[in-house]
C-alpha cells in the first residue's frame, strides 16, 4: 500500500515537471506562471530549510535526552510550556520548519502537550515575524492576537497531548 | 534571515572547536532527515505553486475588500487556510488592504489561518503527526485562528 502510494506520487510529480517544461517550451501561460511560483517558493524554503536541518542535527547531537526529559518532559510542569514558546519564538519559516524540530524534541522526550504547545507557537509567536507584522497592522493588532491565542494554544495541546498521551501516539519521521 | 545564517554559522563553527566528530554525525542526521523529508517537500510546493496560481494576491485583495465584514473573515480564513505565503508578502499584502478599508478583524482571519493552518503543508505535517492528528490539528487551529478575529473585532471596535 506504501509502495503504490510512492509510485503514484512519483507519478504525480513526474507529470507536473513534464507539464511545466512543456508550457516554458510551446509558452503556455499559465504553465509558466505555475513554474515561476515553483520556483518562487523553492528559493524561499532552500534559503531556510539547510540552516534548520543543521540546528536540528546539532541539537540532536549535543543535547542530552536527560535535560530536555527534565525541563520539557512529563514532571516538567508550566515552565516547560514557557521554554518551548520561547523556543518557539527563534524559531525562523513556519510550520515546515516546526515539525521536523518537534520530532527531535519527541524523541530526546519532551511530552506531547509541550510539542503540541511548540507547534502552535511556533506559527504564531515568532518574533522576527511578530515585529514585522506590528510595523504593518500596530502593536495593538499583535499584542491581542498573541494574548489571545496562546493561552488558548497551551489549552487545547495539553488536552490534545493528554488524550494522545493515553493513546501511546508517537510523532514519527516518514509514515 | 541574517540572524538565522549567523546563527547556524556560529553554532556549527563552535561544535567544530569543541567536538570534530560529533559535528560530522550532526551533519550525517541534518543530511539524511533533509533527503527524507524531501519528498513531502516538493509535494507542498507543487501544490504551493498550483494554489498560488488560481488564487494570487489579487483574487484575495478583491474578494477581502468588497465584502461585509462576517462574509469577508469566513472568507479570509478560507484563503488564509489553502494558501502558503512568507510573512515578507503577507502582513504588506495586509498593511494595503488595510489602508484600503478592510477591517482588522478580516485581516486578522487571514494571517492568523495563514500562520496556524496549513492545507498546503499537509503532506509534510502527516509525515510527522500521521493523517488523524494532522487533521485534528488544522481544524483546533482553525477555531482558535476565528477566536482570535472575534477577539480583534471587539477590542477595534468593529464587531457591533
Amino acid at each position: 500500500m506504501k509502495m503504490q502510494n510512492k509510485h503514484i506520487n512519483a507519478l504525480a510529480i513526474s507529470i507536473y515537471f513534464v507539464f511545466i517544461f512543456s508550457s516554458f517550451m510551446i509558452g503556455f501561460k499559465p504553465g509558466k506562471q505555475i513554474g515561476h511560483n515553483f520556483t518562487f517558493f523553492s528559493i524561499e524554503m532552500l534559503k531556510l530549510l539547510p540552516c534548520a536541518f543543521i540546528l536540528i542535527g546539532l541539537f540532536e547531537v549535543w543535547v542530552k535526552k536527560e535535560s530536555v526529559e527534565k525541563h520539557l518532559g512529563k514532571n516538567s510542569g508550566a515552565i516547560g510550556y514557557m521554554w518551548v514558546i520561547l523556543l518557539a519564538g527563534t524559531t525562523v519559516g513556519g510550520l515546515y520548519v516546526a515539525f521536523p524540530v518537534a520530532y527531535s524534541l519527541f524523541k530526546k522526550g519532551a511530552k506531547l502537550s509541550v510539542i503540541f504547545t511548540y507547534i502552535g507557537a511556533s506559527a504564531i509567536c515568532r518574533i522576527p515575524m511578530t515585529i514585522f507584522e506590528s510595523s504593518f497592522m500596530g502593536i495593538k493588532f499583535s499584542l491581542i492576537r498573541l494574548i489571545v491565542s496562546i493561552p488558548l494554544v497551551i489549552l487545547i495541546s495539553v488536552l490534545l497531548g493528554n488524550y494522545l498521551e493515553k493513546r501511546n501516539y508517537r510523532i514519527m519521521e516518514g509514515r | 534571515m541574517y540572524y538565522l545564517y549567523s546563527v547556524t554559522g556560529l553554532a556549527l563553527l563552535i561544535s567544530i572547536i569543541i567536538d570534530r566528530k560529533k559535528t560530522l554525525t550532526a551533519i550525517k542526521i541534518s543530511y539524511k532527515k533533509f533527503i527524507n523529508i524531501l519528498p513531502a517537500f516538493l509535494t507542498m510546493l507543487i501544490l504551493a505553486s498550483i494554489v498560488l496560481f488560481f488564487v494570487p494576491d489579487k483574487m484575495i485583495s478583491n474578494y477581502l475588500g468588497n465584502n461585509d465584514k462576517f462574509m469577508g473573515v469566513i472568507l479570509a480564513s478560507l484563503f488564509g487556510s489553502i494558501t502558503l505565503m512568507p510573512g515578507f508578502i503577507a502582513f504588506p499584502l495586509c498593511g494595503i488592504l488595510l489602508k484600503k478599508g478592510v477591517g482588522y478583524m478580516v485581516l486578522s482571519a487571514f494571517s492568523t489561518t495563514l500562520m496556524m493552518v496549513g492545507i498546503l503543508t499537509y503532506p509534510v505535517e502527516i509525515e510527522y503527526f500521521g493523517v488523524k492528528v494532522t487533521i485534528i490539528r488544522n481544524v483546533i487551529s482553525f477555531f482558535i485562528a476565528l477566536i482570535v478575529a472575534l477577539s480583534i473585532g471587539f477590542f477595534f471596535g468593529e464587531l457591533l
